[in-house]
């Protein structure tokens, strides 16, 4: 029995399509957030993939998972940040109520 | 050549990721859709395990299911009543997302069904050791990475500093 490529790289695909699908249909900023590490791992699972099957002697695809799942962590982190302010200051974390600064 | 138990966990790990996707972006209750994005990152975890990146399963355990979706139960449970449900999308928002999704899942699944069929079996790979890591990621040489390293540090300080001073009581 083998796994061909193919057999990673599409759930991989499938998850990245269910974290557009989530960032443009949520409303809860938190949940836009849920959506974008969705895509994110997707992006991650695809770069090993391609990293074990063509390349299996370098570590390059490796590493760049490696630095993005630490940039992913830097994000979130002050995405929440940003997301507790905006509650703080509107009481509400709906992106469609937050008009605050339109003008 | 796998084995017929690796094909299984292979099985298992498609579908929970397919499924547990699916559920992260449809549910209604925001709580559960930290719970299944938790799930979606095991599953990931798996995959890597199986694909004999030991370390980077681990890292992805510790820094995403156990930092990440950390956080997100945090800031969930101080923003928001964790009985609520989100409010019944519109369909005029929820159709063109749905087509605009499968449109792309279409067009990317036929390319790569077009270009990478024919790496069917999975190469061999030496084991990997934490030597070979540390070298890799402390040189300056070809395929090491040295500089991106020093710059994820600065970048993680300056994540600590604007975490601290968005998130700070006025």
């Amino acid at each position: 029995m083998e796994i061909p490529m193919i057999c990673y790289l599409l759930p991989a695909l499938f998850m990245f399509c269910c974290g557009v699908y989530g960032f443009i249909t949520r409303k809860n900023m938190i949940a836009m957030l849920i959506s974008l590490e969705l895509m994110l791992n997707g992006v991650d699972l695809n770069f090993v993939v391609f990293n074990r099957y063509l390349f299996p002697g370098s570590l390059d695809g490796m590493m760049f998972t490696l630095f993005a799942i630490a940039i992913a962590a830097a994000e979130t982190a002050l995405a929440i940040a940003i997301i507790i302010n905006v509650f703080r200051i509107a009481k509400d974390i709906d992106v469609q109520d937050l008009t605050k600064m339109k003008f | 050549m796998v084995s017929v138990g690796s094909f299984i966990a292979y099985l298992i790990i498609a579908l929970v990721m397919v499924i547990f996707s699916v559920l992260a972006v449809t549910t209604r209750k925001i709580l559960r859709a930290a719970t299944y994005l938790l799930f979606v990152l095991f599953a990931t975890a798996a995959a890597y395990f199986q694909l004999d990146y030991e370390f980077l399963g681990a890292v992805q355990i510790a820094v995403y299911a156990g930092g990440i979706v950390v956080l997100f139960v945090f800031s969930i449970l101080l923003t928001s009543h964790p009985g609520d449900n989100t409010a019944v999308l519109k369909t005029k928002k929820r159709i063109p997302a749905l087509i605009g999704s499968v449109a792309l899942f279409a067009l990317v699944a036929w390319s790569l069904i077009d270009r990478v069929c024919d790496y069917v079996s999975i190469p061999k790979m030496s084991f990997l050791t934490m030597k070979d890591l540390g070298t890799s990621l402390m040189g300056t040489g070809h395929g090491q990475y040295l500089l991106p390293f020093e710059a994820v540090s600065v970048l993680l300080l300056a994540c600590i500093i604007g975490g601290i001073v968005i998130a700070r009581k006025r």
